[in-house]
């Protein structure tokens, strides 16, 4: 936390209040300045003609389309005037349909894989050549399985989902202290006692860590599949607005993306930092 | 309760194609509330010894009785306290001494609460209750590791190495608090160390075991008075056992690294 450094206790009171103050105004710099400055930037390359307006448009110009996008109010974004809602919707619903499935699924046979030897040897080999194969790779043949359609995009970001989930639940069970498992067994803790209450709490900051990065994933693939298998949907509006010229419009669906992204990501963290409140105390925060 | 009898016990691992003999037909006997302690070389075999009393490992060869019935697995009559503490980093300090009651095995040890309460003000973590493992200190730590052990109320407890982490200013009050516990409980108590002084101020008896193939040297009855005091260190009863011991100790290590 910012003030904890400067506690009145720390120096004469007289100069906490303005060091406390000069020390926030130099966080919010500190957060500031590099989007800024790439805005900035970016705005001043447009100004001056270094980039043509039409391929590079001003970050001005995108937030003006964008506002229009969402609002469909002053019709900047013609022919995509007010249809964000829908697309980031579409776009929104199937990451967390296929993630729901991918993620549930992983966590679970990653469980199961590091838990016996001989799931392991049923399911592993197979789980570690699949990973290997990209999940774009996957898209020609979830066409044909699935024709044009939700179906194939929720299958293509679940089967992405599937894999961080897995792994990573896998080295958390592996990876779990010997001592705190026998430590249980000798107090009597039966199968499901082991299970619920020293292995799964154990193997639970893998476990999110794998979520998170599922999570990622995910948006990336939603992407891929509103490009190549459906027609609605934050990538199919980017790649419409492209075969149009409209970069104006690919920018702000990008920018979309990563904002819902970064907002995903924060869900899958706030339910990660509630249930490892225990977790931070021995991690490096660095340094402030 | 808690009367130990190993019989001619042979314990190999087998690494590949190779075996390796960690015990070779030992035998030795702890009466109940007797406190015996193991000191040898590193790979003598001690806490092989020590894992074959508590059901983590089975002999090779022979048998393990606790209280005339052979050691099937881990359980709670015997409590192990270990030398990297087993708490519960997710757990509080109140928490992880009430987790052996907590389960359905020790459901009838008795009022959970009441004992865990208890358990805190003997180890002097009441104000620490709250606190996760991560924010107690060493020996903070490993008290309530005991107390965990302690909840359940068994009639023997295992320790393995279990002050070896500490600095030793904080190990003699723990070796001390063992003692107080012991007075108390009058459990039994098997310690394995690789500390001569622990070995010697703690026990009723001290083995001294010697490697490749690990092997009861020789049985010591320490014969110090009860209640132990710190001061006893520096009194040549006690200095004249400790260099017995060390001098044992010491020939066969060297004996071991020159033997290969």
């Amino acid at each position: 936390m910012p003030d904890q450094a400067t506690s009145p206790g720390d120096q004469p009171s007289s100069v906490a209040k303005s060091g406390g103050a000069w020390r926030r105004v130099s966080i919010t710099v500190q957060y500031a300045i590099f989007p800024v400055g790439i805005l900035l930037l970016w705005q001043i390359c447009s100004e001056i003609g270094f980039v043509r307006r039409d391929v590079l448009p001003p970050p001005s110009a995108v937030l003006s389309v964008w506002y229009d996008l969402i609002t469909g109010s002053t019709d900047l974004a013609g022919r995509y005037s007010g249809t964000w809602l829908d697309h980031a919707w579409a776009s929104t619903w199937r990451v967390f349909a296929g993630f729901s499935w991918g993620v549930a699924l992983g966590i679970l046979l990653g469980l199961l894989v590091g838990l016996s030897r001989m799931v392991e040897r049923t399911l592993d080999p197979t789980i570690q050549v699949l990973r290997n194969i990209p999940v774009t790779a996957w898209v020609p043949l979830s066409l044909v399985f699935f024709g044009i359609g939700n179906a194939p995009a929720v299958f293509l970001i679940g089967l992405g989902a599937f894999f961080p989930a897995a792994i990573n639940s896998t080295h958390g069970v592996r990876q779990i202290n010997i001592t705190l498992y026998k430590a249980a067994r000798m107090m009597g803790a039966n199968e499901w006692e082991l299970l619920s209450r020293v292995i799964l709490p154990a193997a639970l900051p893998s476990i999110l860590t794998g979520v998170r990065l599922s999570m990622g994933i995910a948006w990336v693939l939603v992407v891929v599949a509103e490009i190549l298998a459906v027609r609605s949907g934050l990538g199919y509006l980017l790649n419409d607005a492209y075969q149009f010229f409209r970069n104006d419009v690919v920018i702000a669906a990008m920018l979309s993306i990563g904002l819902l992204g970064f907002c995903s990501d924060r869900l899958v963290v706030f339910v990660r930092d509630i249930l490892l409140t225990w977790n931070k105390k021995e991690t490096f925060g660095g340094e402030n | 309760m808690g009367r130990i009898n190993i019989n001619s016990v042979t314990k190999r691992f087998q690494t590949g194609s190779s075996a390796v003999t960690a015990l070779d037909n030992v035998s030795l006997s702890v009466q109940e509330q007797e406190i015996v302690t193991l000191v040898g070389a590193s790979g003598c075999g001690k806490s092989t010894l020590l894992n074959l009393i508590a059901g983590f490992e089975t002999p090779t060869v022979g048998n393990v009785l606790v209280d005339g019935q052979p050691v099937k697995g881990p359980g709670p009559d015997r409590g192990v306290v270990f030398q990297q503490t087993a708490l519960f980093p997710w757990l509080s300090v109140e928490d992880n001494i009430g987790f052996g009651l907590s389960l359905r095995a020790n459901q009838k040890v008795g009022d959970h609460r009441q004992i865990v309460e208890r358990m805190l003000q003997r180890t002097g973590l009441s104000a620490f209750r709250e606190r996760r493992p991560a924010e107690l200190s060493g020996g903070m730590r490993q008290r309530a590791a005991i107390a965990s052990v302690l909840a359940i109320n068994p009639s023997t407890l295992l320790m393995d190495e279990p002050f070896g982490a500490l600095d030793s200013l904080t190990r003699s009050i723990m070796q001390d608090f063992l003692l107080e516990i012991w007075d108390e409980q009058r459990k039994t108590v098997v310690l394995v160390t690789h500390d001569i002084d622990e070995a010697v101020y703690l026990a009723d008896r001290t083995v001294i075991m010697t490697a490749h193939p690990g092997q009861i040297h020789e049985v010591i009855d320490v014969g110090l008075p009860r209640p132990r005091r710190y001061e006893m260190r520096s009194e040549a009863p006690f200095i004249a056992l400790r260099d017995h011991v060390t001098q044992i100790v010491r020939s066969e290590a060297i004996k071991g690294t020159v033997g290969g």
